[in-house]
């Protein structure tokens, strides 16, 4: 596609992109071959290597935690749940939140003002709330963090899509198209939809972090997913714990969180810029 | 030695030269015209005189004013320069001025940060200069705010502004550009009348303007200096090809004929139409467009023509279904047509088709050339295969001027004459019956507007189109108009056939248009005053004759009663004394 082969050819020429995506490229890689090809699993205990300090002997990496778990493969593991949910909540506030933001701005009036105060009043709702809600009323699983997740980012991303469509709905070249004689949903399909790409990627890339930051909360407060399974946030978690024996349980993750965070930051800034310069020229 | 002093000046960004070894001179007093299309670097050359060039510009070369260098000259020197011997009137004056200061606080201001006058000296010298520049009640208007004042007193207050520290050099980039031709007039007279000693720097892409208001003129292009000299010397006869392309391409409002109405079956009828909004905080409603009456015949072409506000657009618009109708019907081909234009049968919707005015902004920036053209084929003949389709987008391209190597184009990949004859290849390729062009020449160079101008011709002698032709300059209608329609205030003024419009116009106010209309020729230049003030508010029409606060042939009955149209020697004309004006004008 044609605005895709530009917008590659433009983010090659960006130092921030190519550097932020290229040390996400890299944590990701090694998050899905490390647990792999390390002898040590993320669930056996070993009584005998209780908060042993990082060390090659044994190929504990980032050490081991008070119950004697390969800290290298559970961190690895944690990135790959951080990631995971990371992409799929954004997917779905991405998906959700571009069709409503969508049809509200393009339909406009009464639908607009109906649809947009529904987002409202689900932005006025306290979030921890509604999770502690949903965990009550459901089984705590893994699916239920993306729901939760995701729920809450669309509501942004409908914001911003229906702002944009607004916008895009008064220019001449949809006039035009409405002159030929194209139909609604083809509008909205051929001439809206991609000129909405810009807008949409610079804040995927920019919510990722968000929807990582919730999961971390969560899972900090217990909340998210449960052990012996593990996430970047239950790590940091339980590192807390231990920060004076034990420091490397709390900075490895939190370091890792760290960077995947601004990374994603980056990233999302970096685009943008890619994406304003080609507009604006 | 010249006052200002330009010796082989070179602007470049990124390596290429915008501006390259310019070299020329202006006198103390001379009035002088810097003329040039789009990107000849006009402005850049400007706005280094002014030192303001932004930090990426190469600046090579030297510029002096009154002796003193100005390239590579410290912040401190520059801005004793600036204010104190040069004054700058920009384009457009909404964005020159600062919203937040009253007007007079900003004239101020420059006359005590430059020390020339303090305390109430300076509110003096202020209300004198305000009053200078023609506005009305200075003494009240000192504490006006720019959004409170309209758009030609915004500009006589960047006069004001420019010459109250009684500058050597005043330099006007495109000050009338963003004006009504009414307005242009007054605020060029204004200029000239008022600057005293001050040498005048006219920067502007019409050449009319400087044959009405410059001694000498300099022609740029592609940033070089190819011709100066006396402006009637120029005028009569230019030394290069390209001053004589600029001349020809400049549309004279005075002699061009329009061509011969045409006797063709009836094909739209506009019938009484008018349009309203509804003020959006109060329950007011504006009156855009009122009773409104309109034939248009096969092979015709109507000029629509008003000063900006006057409703001519939204008329236009209404037509077609982009926007709703209070009152009033349209008849096409004998069949009536309402609703939007969703809701209309896809044969009416093939056969009414628009151009508009920003090229750029009517082509969806996401496609090619090559799918923009052929978008209209999708929908109205979906039967057609793809290699079918590409053929008669080819041949399309060829009708209006363009060669196959523009089909995998974007459109910011081309200039603004290319992407017009996109948008028209995109409304033609259905074969439309109507094509409503909407200031489709507004925005383009002198030589493009008339090869765009050629295209429409040679495509309604070929086709029978017929053309709406929207427009606020006479000057570009009166070759192509069979008949011209003048509105003002949303209302129909007078409506005749070209010839008849431009030689024996009815109305005081085509009367005041005409005579508005600069023309390129020294030894007749045109654009003289004969109306006064601006255009009244949409929102606040005055009443009866909407035209009468500015018309010299005012009665006591244009005040209260409202003039129907109606024809008077062949013209529709909405004037009471029509009849007894007919032997003045």
């Amino acid at each position: 596609m044609s605005t895709f082969t530009k917008a590659v050819a433009h983010m090659r020429s960006s130092k921030t992109v190519m550097i932020s995506g290229g040390t996400l490229l890299a944590i990701a890689i090694v998050a899905l071959i490390g647990p792999w090809i390390s002898p040590n699993d993320y669930m056996t205990t070993d009584f005998d290597r209780l908060f042993q300090s990082p060390t090659f002997s044994s190929m504990n990496l980032f050490g081991t935690d008070d119950l004697g778990r390969d800290l290298f493969v559970r961190t690895m593991l944690g990135v790959q749940v951080t990631l995971v949910v990371a992409v799929v909540a954004s997917v779905v506030s991405l998906v959700i939140g571009v069709l409503y933001g969508a049809t509200a701005g393009y339909i406009g009036g009464r639908v607009d003002t109906v649809m947009m105060r529904f987002v409202d009043t689900l932005y006025a709702t306290p979030f921890i709330f509604f999770v502690i809600l949903l965990l009550v009323v459901f089984e705590q699983n893994f699916l239920l963090i993306f729901v939760a997740i995701g729920a809450i980012n669309w509501l942004d991303m409908a914001r911003i899509v229906r702002g944009q469509t607004l916008s895009l709905r008064e220019r001449e070249f949809v006039d035009a198209a409405r002159l030929i004689g194209v139909s609604t949903p083809r509008i909205i399909l051929r001439h809206i939809a991609p000129n909405l790409i810009g807008v949409v990627i610079v804040y995927v890339t920019l919510t990722i972090p968000q929807a990582i930051l919730i999961e971390s909360f969560l899972s900090f407060l217990g909340l998210g997913i449960q052990e012996p399974q593990t996430s970047l946030g239950n790590l940091v978690s339980g590192g807390a714990l231990q920060i004076e024996g034990a420091s490397w349980m709390l900075l490895i993750p939190a370091a890792l969180l760290a960077i995947i965070l601004l990374s994603f930051n980056f990233l999302g800034d970096g685009m943008r810029d890619v994406f304003d310069a080609r507009q604006s020229r | 030695m010249s006052l200002l002093e330009i010796d082989g000046l070179s602007i470049g960004y990124g390596g290429v030269d915008i501006v390259s070894g310019l070299s020329f001179g202006v006198d103390a007093s001379e009035s002088v015209g810097l003329v040039g299309e789009s990107g000849s670097g006009k402005t850049q050359t400007a706005l280094a005189i002014l030192g303001l060039l932004p930090g990426t510009a190469a600046v090579s070369g030297s510029i002096t004013l009154g002796g003193q260098e100005i390239v590579g000259a410290d912040d401190a020197t520059l801005n004793a320069l600036r204010a104190e011997h040069v004054g700058m009137v920009f384009q457009d004056p909404t964005q020159a001025l600062n919203p937040y200061i009253p007007i007079g606080d900003q004239l101020r201001r420059i006359l005590i940060q430059h020390g020339l006058a303090d305390g109430s000296d300076a509110d003096q010298r202020v209300m004198h200069m305000l009053d200078r520049v023609g506005l009305p009640d200075a003494a009240r208007q000192f504490r006006a705010y720019a959004h409170q004042l309209s758009g030609g007193m915004r500009q006589r207050v960047m006069i004001a502004s420019a010459l109250i520290a009684a500058p050597d050099l005043l330099i006007a980039d495109e000050p009338t550009t963003a004006l009504d031709v009414t307005v242009q007039a007054q605020i060029l007279e204004l200029l000239e009348r008022i600057r005293d000693d001050t040498a005048l720097l006219l920067i502007t892409h019409d050449l009319a303007i400087v044959a009405g208001h410059c001694e000498r003129m300099l022609v740029l292009q592609d940033g070089k200096l190819i011709e100066e000299g006396k402006t009637r010397k120029l005028f009569s006869a230019p030394a290069t090809e390209h001053t004589r392309a600029l001349i020809d391409a400049a549309p004279r409002v005075d002699t061009a004929a329009s061509p011969q109405p045409v006797s063709g079956e009836p094909l739209l009828d506009v019938d009484n139409v008018s349009v309203s909004f509804q003020e959006r905080d109060r329950q007011r409603q504006l009156h855009a467009v009122q009773d409104i009456d309109l034939e248009l015949r096969e092979g015709e072409t109507i000029a629509v023509v008003g000063e900006s506000g006057s409703g001519k657009s939204t008329l236009a618009r209404s037509v077609l279904g982009l926007i709703p109708m209070r009152t009033g019907r349209i008849v096409f081909c004998g069949k009536a047509i309402e609703g939007p234009v969703q809701s209309r049968a896809i044969e009416t919707r093939r056969d009414l088709q628009l151009v508009f005015q920003d090229p750029a902004g009517s082509l969806d920036p996401q496609m090619r050339v090559e799918r923009i053209v052929a978008e209209p084929l999708a929908v109205h003949a979906p039967d057609l295969d793809g290699e079918a389709r590409k053929a008669r987008v080819i041949s399309m391209l060829e009708r209006v001027g363009l060669s196959d190597a523009f089909l995998q184009r974007f459109p910011h990949e081309l200039s603004g004459g290319q992407a017009q004859r996109v948008a028209i290849a995109r409304a033609l390729i259905v074969n439309p019956k109507v094509l409503v062009c909407d200031e489709a020449v507004a925005a383009l160079d002198g030589s493009v507007r008339r090869e765009i101008l050629l295209l429409l011709r040679k495509e309604q002698q070929e086709t029978g189109l017929a053309i709406i032709f929207i427009s606020h300059d006479l000057a570009v209608v009166r070759s192509i108009s069979h008949r011209v329609l003048v509105v003002y205030l949303g209302r129909l003024v007078e409506l005749a056939d070209g010839e008849q419009m431009f030689t024996k116009p009815r109305h005081p106010y085509t009367r005041a248009l005409l005579d508005a209309v600069p023309v390129p020729d020294p030894l007749a230049p045109g654009g003289r005053l004969s109306v006064k003030g601006e255009m009244p508010s949409i929102l606040e029409p005055p009443s009866g004759c909407a035209f009468h606060p500015r018309c010299s042939y005012a009665h006591a009955r244009c005040k209260a009663e409202l003039p129907r149209p109606r024809t008077v020697d062949g013209t529709r004309v909405a004037c009471h004394r029509a009849e007894e004006l007919l032997e003045r004008f």
